[in-house]
């Protein structure tokens, strides 16, 4: 009889919502595969995790822009973990960029972390989840995927493809059964934003219990905190002879 | 903790492999190679990843056995020539993707019939072995192990062997599960018929008693015996069902062989009733899944078998009597997307009576009855690992819901010790709920110890797993080599 604890995979899962959504995921009975570049973030994650004698995480190092390596680690994954029912796609760099900046490897390295690197990771997902008929894909994109902008835009570009790529993704697989969310923060108090900050910043953990909650209920687009969505619905629909006037 | 691959398996390989219940749905890369040099190729690509491989044929088998999530599969399907066939001697070779189908279809314009067949024409001939399968004859025939002349066998060190019954290896490959190496190559003795009709004989029992003692009854003078047990009643009736027996006809007594020996003349027909598609039967049979569709249904098959069918003797085609299974394509489909669990316990002849009633009444006090009883007469065999009793065997269909694991899986367990007090066996084509302990009481501890060993000796890099293997032979909670949970 099918083992009943889901299997998750987290990209991205040392700080911020991955670690946040890594510890919502097994208070929910979830086994989670957690993936990032440094082992010093990954270990005393794991460990506390696996505090209760049961072995719910593991870790694995990897850098999402070494591409290549994601069909090797992701067979290593599925041979470890037996099965994958999920997979997050949570890695994101926002390097801070002046007005006036337009600084190529700054660009190029929030294109490489998160629109390439989701390419390499959910392409491998959608592949073995039609071939199951079920599954979940989670990307977490932001609102900044909705409109260009002047603070940051490779920023914007970056999740706007990723953005996209998620919906396309959700456009094919529906018809084999796999559930594919989109989750649109605000700005979330992590690592990321502590260069910038951000308006009416929120906490990672709630940001994690809303994805969780909608991974549980199959949703299909959400925006944490709520508010998010009716700002958005305005910011979209300001006219560009209005909006490119504005600093936001 | 990363493991760096230098080269990966194509993630296009990915399969989705279930067992025949549904109960399981797992995925794994899977091969499909159809010489030994390719196989032995995937055995090496295994090595090299640090990965095991599972056998699989036409993935009939209910648990799973060939199954191996996360892992290699390795698809001989494709292996499937007739290599040679003797229509005088009924000698033939085959390759291991070869289905009973293919069989019969092979040999019968010829006047042979395979000596062992399943419920279901689909395994192929390395599955049935790996299993050692029987049939509704198994008293009198044994299992297909005993009619097996020699096969080949590939080692995972890519040696080839060719193993004979006067070999020790000879009685742990067969029902081996598929884990001691790849049989590449198989001859067997087929068995003489002279008509593509059986002489059925049915008539109904009224309970358990009267089952068991027509099936004992009935086991020297007939080839084949099978009964239907309904396992929706309690008090009196516990038990009741209907018997069936089958004789092959002796030469002579069919007026045109040559006509009901063709291969057109045994196929089940497309439209039940002349009317509904096959196609669509299952999808007709899903809404009677439950208690009380099953209990109606019972009832009125039993209650139709004592007045119209009680004590029929008619013609059937060896097709149409053995292959039950077949008759509605894709039954198992009707459980839902929960599936469904087969459980067939083996129990002597001493405490088979009062060990059935009780694995009956235990199901029904737990709200579970089984929704398909099935009854044969066994006899003990010489195979290592081995579900066969001088007794009775009763297989049960329970459906898999998720509302009803929690309670399904705590009724098997109470039935595993039933079963194992009354010292009775199981058969791995069907189980998926047994744990170490279980076997090593039922097959005891030389034996599994033998078997370990042997393992260890054909096998030593253990390449070959499947999830059964692992779930039966390894010990609980243990890591494998690879750090595998």
């Amino acid at each position: 009889m099918n083992e009943q604890h889901k299997r998750a995979v987290l990209v991205g899962a040392s700080r911020g919502i991955g670690a946040e959504l890594a510890r919502a995921l097994v208070g929910r009975g979830y086994y989670v595969a957690l993936l990032a570049r440094r082992a010093d973030a990954l270990e005393p994650l794991c460990a506390e995790l696996n505090a209760g004698g049961e072995e719910n995480a593991r870790f694995y190092l990897h850098d999402v822009t070494d591409y290549e390596a994601v069909p090797g680690l992701f067979q290593a994954i599925l041979s470890d973990l037996k099965r994958i029912d999920a997979v997050v796609y949570n890695a994101g760099v926002m390097p801070a960029v002046g007005f006036s900046e337009y600084d190529f490897k700054k660009n190029k390295a929030m294109i490489d972390v998160q629109l390439l690197g989701s390419l390499a990771w959910l392409g491998a997902a959608a592949v073995l989840f039609e071939k199951m008929g079920s599954g979940q894909i989670v990307g977490i994109s932001s609102v900044a995927a909705e409109r260009g902008r002047v603070k940051n835009p490779g920023y914007n570009a970056s999740k706007a493809g990723f953005d996209t790529f998620l919906e396309a993704l959700r456009n094919r697989l529906t018809r084999s059964g796999v559930h594919v969310l989109t989750v649109r923060p605000g700005p979330v108090d992590t690592e990321l934003t502590k260069e910038v900050g951000g308006f009416m910043m929120v906490q990672p953990d709630v940001v994690a219990r809303d994805i969780a909650r909608a991974m549980g209920r199959r949703g299909q687009v959400i925006y944490t905190p709520w508010f998010w969505r009716w700002i958005m619905l305005i910011v979209r629909n300001v006219p560009s002879v209005v909006f490119r006037r504005m600093n936001f | 903790m990363l493991t760096s691959v230098e080269r990966s398996l194509p993630i296009s390989n990915l399969h989705r492999f279930d067992n025949f219940g549904h109960s399981l749905k797992t995925t794994a890369y899977r091969f499909c190679p159809t010489s030994v040099e390719e196989i032995a190729e995937v055995m090496q690509t295994a090595r090299r990843h640090g990965q095991t491989i599972a056998l699989r044929g036409s993935g009939r088998s209910y648990g799973d056995a060939a199954v191996n999530a996360g892992g290699i599969v390795v698809d001989l399907q494709s292996m499937d020539r007739v290599l040679e066939w003797n229509p005088e001697s009924g000698v033939i070779t085959v390759e291991p993707g070869v289905t009973i189908e293919k069989l019969w279809m092979h040999i019968l314009p010829d006047g042979w019939w395979p000596p062992v067949v399943p419920g279901t024409m689909r395994p192929t001939i390395g599955g049935c072995l790996g299993m050692n399968i029987h049939g509704k004859n198994n008293w009198k025939a044994g299992t297909i192990g005993e009619h097996v002349l020699s096969f080949d066998l590939l080692k995972t060190d890519g040696t080839l062997l060719t193993v004979r019954p006067e070999d020790d290896l000879f009685r742990f490959v067969i029902g081996g599960l598929g884990v001691l190496g790849v049989i590449v190559r198989v001859t067997l003795q087929m068995k003489r018929v002279y008509s593509g009709y059986l002489d059925v004989c049915a008539w109904a029992e009224p309970d358990l008693k009267g089952m068991l003692r027509a099936a004992d009854e009935s086991r020297d003078d007939h080839n084949y015996v099978v009964g239907w047990i309904d396992c929706t009643v309690n008090g009196a009736a516990l038990g009741r069902g209907q018997m069936h027996t089958a004789d092959n006809l002796k030469p002579g007594e069919d007026p045109d062989p040559g006509r009901s020996l063709q291969i057109e003349h045994q196929v089940l027909p497309g439209r039940t009733f002349g009317l509904v598609p096959k196609s669509i039967l299952h999808r007709l049979m899903a809404p009677a899944l439950n208690n009380l569709g099953v209990r109606a249904v019972n009832q009125a098959k039993y209650t139709l078998n004592r007045t119209i069918g009680q004590n029929k003797t008619y013609r059937q085609t060896h097709v149409a009597f053995n292959f039950l299974l077949d008759y509605i394509p894709n039954w198992e489909l009707a459980y839902g997307s929960g599936g469904m669990i087969q459980y067939q316990c083996f129990i002597p002849k001493e405490t088979a009576p009062d060990a059935l009633s009780e694995v009956i009444r235990r199901a029904l006090k737990h709200g579970l009855p089984n929704y398909l009883g099935v009854l044969k007469r066994h006899r003990p065999d010489r195979f290592a690992i081995s579900h066969a009793v001088d007794g009775f065997s009763l297989a049960q269909d329970y459906r898999l819901t998720r509302r009803n694991r929690a309670q399904l899986e705590k009724l098997v367990h109470e039935l595993d010790e039933i079963v194992l007090e009354a010292g009775g066996r199981f058969y791995f084509a069907k189980d998926s709920t047994l744990r170490p302990e279980g076997v090593r009481r039922f097959l005891g501890e030389d034996v599994v110890r033998a078997f370990k060993r042997l393992k260890n000796e054909m096998d030593p890099e253990g390449v070959l797993e499947t999830d059964l293997y692992r779930r039966c032979f390894e010990p609980i909670g243990a890591v494998n080599a690879r750090g595998q949970l």
